[in-house]
């Protein structure tokens, strides 16, 4: 029994560390409809900026706000600069300048930083918890933690605020929006800017367990995507529960499937996602679309 | 106007074919001139091995320092290299381009399993040395089929099989938990355990548990090793996982005997990280020398090859070992081309480099000679184990040489 | 995703800037069937003008063409995303290698088995992924390509694992004097070209008009006595196949196989090489081919520090200035130049 609780415990933290990605890959994608393969790297980039600025000596809550509010305008200047002029184009077109983008943030981080694991530092404790026979780490409580607390803002920044508002407005129906005096351009603009500080939260939880190196993210936004699409796209809540999902189920059939043991561990995960789309094809959580002839 | 045009351009590609050949013809030799040596070499900088591409940096550098210095014999050295993300198609499309566009005398130092099987055969096909791979596998001591190839590192079946044999000594009721790399590299160390084990392995070996580089964390393996009741732990992993290995197992509160695969039992990069107290008691091999490891501070190696970073590779990090095996290789090939004198033919080249004898590099294992025959193309096959003491790696036993087998 | 009035929905967006059945037309005049006849002329007479390994990189350009014509049938004919086609290019490389290591078969056989299989699994697949749109199709192929190199790997005994399979390159038959390099390039030359003029007459004809009207508005496609479900799965297993056969001659030509070099950066280059080719044409398939082969080498010979930041600018750079691809962008030259010299150039 103890294994298992265990294994879901230690499940749910790496389901945090999707969860948190994930998240920011479902803002752009609902803010702006498009998917942002360049995610993760700009959240590593994010991350390599809070190192510098942890290594001049500034503070480490003081470098996580700067690092967030520098993603914040750093993603909402890209959006402005490098997607706006394809805005209007086919969505591959602008999948593709995405693409470009991860490649970009990789190669200057690595030029800049070069390739060599760093260790970056945790706001938690490192000494384990222990409850009864389970053992966690405090970063890993406190990253979930974290993620969660940004969920919550996120929710109640899109109900309860004007700005939030006319975000979902810019969304679901442009047109309509510019009829009534939204800006729909800077809408994505923010759009972007938000779902890059989430990114710069999910670098700085993540780095200081799998260090910090120009492909940090690849593995993790894989999942992240994983996440997304078994929680549904459209659903921030989706998004997390969904890296939840991920991460409890890869442990436990890792360690009770013996067959397929640790060496399909990413195949079954990626099996599920199939699974769950046959029977929900928007996602668990996401809204399925009504399409007019 | 438009045919004067063409007429001029055909003209311009006749006389620039005719040059082309002409140089061609006038070297003797591929790719030596009287005042040049041209290598070629494929590394990762790209991608997800992208962290080995300092090794190919650092070689580079190296041959900057040779040719600052006078060069080899009067010749300089034209070190060419290209970038093949660790992906076999692009490393043999970037080979070929070195040995039939670009000319190269030789090809040196091309890195990864996968990647040097790739070419394997090409490289033995056309008769281009192909040296001291940056591979631990196997299958480069093989003079018979392969007579262009060589290595230069300890194997990693040598590797595994000196940790067996310690397992088998000292821990005859061991039960072993192997957490290993889902790739070539995991499964040769794996492989070599298991041998050395015999009979034996089917027994004691309780657990194997694998990762992929894609998964952000390996506790999950940890927590099963652990249950599976295992006092000894086989930990095969680079460096990135290592740490949480390490961790994971000290937080957890298992501890079994931990053999530590050489590639991550760098002092600072992993045993820092993870906690030097937590990393007590690890068994390692050794060959190199960790620039980490606080016992070579102050040996004239270790200043010898920090003052190079400093002058000749300031970017590259002073606490990455693959600085150090780098250099070291570079430093091999130095001494082969070196010992060639004038005479820099493919076959020349090859007939050196298999007649390295005792040859001590600094930052080698005192202790260790490189040596390499007709019948012997494993440069290196000495290593020795190494105990972690919460500070340094204290070397002890005996040093094991897979060629007195 | 709801439905917006004005601003188009990403499955409804017209993608193909060629695919119109007109302009396909229009373009067989004349000067179509000439461009074609010199290229062909070009590609045939090219083993004897240029190097071993220059013909390696076009032989490897003409099998890119092949995987892109697969993938560009199913995502920019058919709108169906897949970010999974490394999968099928692998599992024709494996099959072609497994084949012919354990099983001794003849290579030239072995390429029309890697086609029939994959046209097998990439049926299957798209029969139960016919309920999928756009983002979760495209995310359910993902997993696909991030699965099969796994796979590859824990079926060691048939594929040999992560020490993958060498093979040897095929020699030329009935004693012709070529190189195996030119073998290999006149053999995929062939291929190329009969899978070419497969694909021109499907996509010209009823079939193609089928396609492309399931991707431009399905509910009336279906409406119109078009059998979607039929369709859409055929089409997934043909564009399978043809990326099955180009990973068959590319285990051919780089004679060997390993488990990771089909992972999913295999799958992404693919996709950029048809967006930037040009998506919903044919001939965006070779220019697509052409920029994938030889951009990256070109990037790492200007900058030898950050080559990738070059190619991802060049990326960049290419949707900006043709959104439509190569393809899109020189029909819309085409048409420039050919329409009434009157009207467009002073209208500028």
């Amino acid at each position: 029994m103890d294994i298992f609780i265990q294994q879901v415990v230690s499940g749910l933290a790496t389901g945090g560390i999707y969860a948190s990605l994930a998240l920011a890959l479902v803002m752009i994608y609902q803010a702006t409809d498009v998917v942002n393969f360049a995610q993760g790297n700009m959240a590593m980039f994010s991350t390599y900026i809070a190192w510098s600025l942890l290594q001049a000596g500034v503070p480490y809550w003081v470098t996580f706000g700067a690092t967030v509010v520098i993603a914040f305008v750093g993603g909402l200047l890209i959006e402005r600069v490098v997607i706006r002029p394809v805005e209007g184009a086919p969505i591959l077109t602008i999948v593709i300048v995405t693409l470009g983008l991860l490649v970009i943030f990789t190669s200057v981080a690595g030029w800049i930083y070069s390739y060599i694991q760093k260790p970056f530092p945790s706001p938690f404790p490192s000494r384990p918890i222990k409850i009864g026979n389970i053992v966690f780490g405090a970063h890993d409580l406190g990253a979930i933690g974290i993620t969660l607390v940004v969920l919550l803002l996120l929710f109640l920044f899109f109900r309860y605020t004007t700005l939030g508002l006319a975000m979902r407005a810019a969304a679901q129906n442009p047109v309509s929006s510019r009829l009534c005096g939204i800006r729909v351009s800077w809408m994505l603009g923010l759009g972007w800017g938000l779902a890059a500080a989430f990114g710069a939260v999910a670098g700085m939880m993540v780095a200081p367990v799998v260090f910090l190196d120009p492909n940090m993210m690849g593995g993790i936004q894989i999942y992240a995507f994983a996440a997304a699409t078994v929680g549904g796209f459209t659903s921030p809540l989706g998004a997390v529960v969904g890296g939840f999902l991920v991460g409890v189920t890869e442990n436990l059939v890792g360690t009770y499937v013996s067959f397929i043991g640790t060496e399909l561990k990413l195949t079954v995960a990626l099996a599920m996602i199939i699974i769950v789309l046959l029977v929900r094809p928007s996602g668990l959580f996401g809204r399925t679309t009504v399409r007019r002839v | 106007m438009r045919f004067t045009r063409f007429i001029g351009l055909l003209l311009v590609g006749g006389l620039a074919t005719l040059a082309g050949a002409g140089a061609a013809a006038g070297q003797t030799v591929v790719g030596v001139t009287a005042t040049e040596i041209k290598i070629g070499n494929t590394n990762p900088y790209s991608g997800p091995a992208s962290a080995y591409g300092t090794i190919g940096k650092v070689v580079g550098a190296y041959m900057k320092k040779v040719n600052d210095e006078g060069g080899i014999n009067g010749r300089k050295i034209n070190y060419l290299t290209y970038d093949d993300g660790y992906s076999p198609p692009k490393t043999v499309e970037m080979v070929r381009r070195l040995v039939e566009q670009d000319q190269v005398a030789f090809v040196f130092q091309t890195l990864g399993t996968p990647t040097n099987t790739a070419i394997h055969k090409y490289m033995n096909q056309r008769k281009v040395p192909h040296l001291f791979v940056a591979t631990g596998a196997t299958k480069w001591n093989d003079p018979k089929n392969f007579p262009w190839t060589m290595g230069w590192q300890p194997n990693y079946q040598a590797e595994g099989q000196i940790y067996a044999k310690y397992v088998l000594k000292n821990i005859p009721d061991a039960k072993v938990g192997i957490l290993y790399q889902n790739d070539d590299y995991g499964k040769d160390y794996v492989k070599g355990f298991k041998d050395g084990l015999g009979d034996a392995a089917k027994k004691m070996v309780v657990s194997e548990q694998s990762y992929e580089t894609t998964d952000p964390t390996i506790d999950s393996q940890i927590l099963n090793l652990k249950s599976s009741g295992a006092n000894v732990f086989f930990n095969v992993t680079i460096p990135k996982f290592a740490v949480q290995a390490i961790k994971k197992a000290h937080d957890i509160g298992w501890k079994p005997l931990h053999l530590l695969n050489s590639v991550s039992s760098s002092v600072g990069v992993v045993l820092k990280p993870a906690g030097l107290d937590a990393s007590k008691g690890l068994l390692t091999t050794y060959y190199i020398q960790d620039p980490t490891d606080p016992q070579w501070k102050n040996g004239q190696g270790y200043k010898d090859w920090l003052a190079f970073m400093k002058k000749y590779y300031p970017e590259g990090s002073v606490e990455d070992a693959f600085n150090v095996y780098g250099y070291s290789v570079a430093q091999t090939l130095v001494h082969v081309l070196k010992q060639c004198g004038n005479d820099l033919s493919r076959e020349n080249i090859m007939r050196q480099a298999a007649s390295i004898k005792d040859l001590t590099v600094p930052m080698l294992l005192p202790g260790i000679k490189i040596n390499t025959s007709a019948t012997d193309f494993a440069p290196i096959e000495q290593e020795q184990l190494a105990k972690f003491d919460g500070e340094r790696w204290v070397l002890f036993g005996e040093m094991y040489d897979a060629s007195k087998k | 995703m709801d439905s917006r009035p004005g601003e188009a929905t990403a499955a409804s967006r017209p993608e193909g800037g060629v695919a119109h059945p007109h302009a396909t037309a229009r373009a067989t005049r004349p000067v179509g069937v000439t461009t074609v006849l010199v290229i062909l002329t070009v590609a045939a007479a090219l083993p004897f003008f240029v190097s071993g390994f220059r013909l390696f990189q076009f032989t490897q350009v003409l099998i890119y063409a092949i995987a892109l014509l697969g993938l560009n049938m199913l995502t920019g004919y058919n709108g169906q995303f897949s970010l999974g086609h490394g999968a099928f290019y692998g599992i024709g490389a494996y099959t072609t290698a497994i084949m012919i290591d354990r099983w001794d078969i003849g290579y030239a056989w072995t390429i029309l088995a890697a086609g029939i299989v994959c046209l097998v699994v990439g049926f299957l697949f798209g029969r139960p992924a016919l309920r999928l749109e756009g983002l979760y199709l495209a995310l359910a192929t993902f997993s696909l390509a991030l699965a099969v190199p796994q796979i590859f790997k824990y079926f060691e005994h048939w594929t040999g694992g992560s020490q993958g399979i060498v093979l040897s390159k095929p020699k030329a038959p009935f004693g012709l004097r070529l190189t195996e390099d030119q073998w290999l390039y006149y053999l995929t030359l062939s291929v190329t070209i009969v899978l070419f003029l497969l694909a021109w007459n499907l996509l010209r004809g009823r079939v193609g008009r089928a396609i492309v009207a399931i991707r431009d508005n399905h509910i009336a496609s279906e409406a119109m006595g078009v059998n979607n479900a039929l369709y859409k799965s055929v089409v997934f297993g043909v564009s399978a196949a043809y990326t099955g056969i180009a990973g068959a001659l590319s285990a051919l030509a780089i004679a060997f196989v390993a488990p990771d070099t089909f992972d999913i950066f295999l799958s992404i280059t693919l996709l950029t090489g048809i967006v930037i080719g040009g998506f919903g044409t044919i001939s965006g398939a070779i220019y697509g081919a052409l920029f994938i082969q030889f951009m990256p080498t070109w990037a790492q010979d200007i900058s030898k520090a950050a080559p990738w930041a070059i190619f991802g600018a060049l990326l960049i750079l290419f949707m900006y200035v043709m959104p439509r691809g190569i393809a899109g962008f020189l029909h819309l030259m085409w048409i420039r130049l050919t329409t009434s010299a009157v009207s467009t150039e002073q209208g500028r």
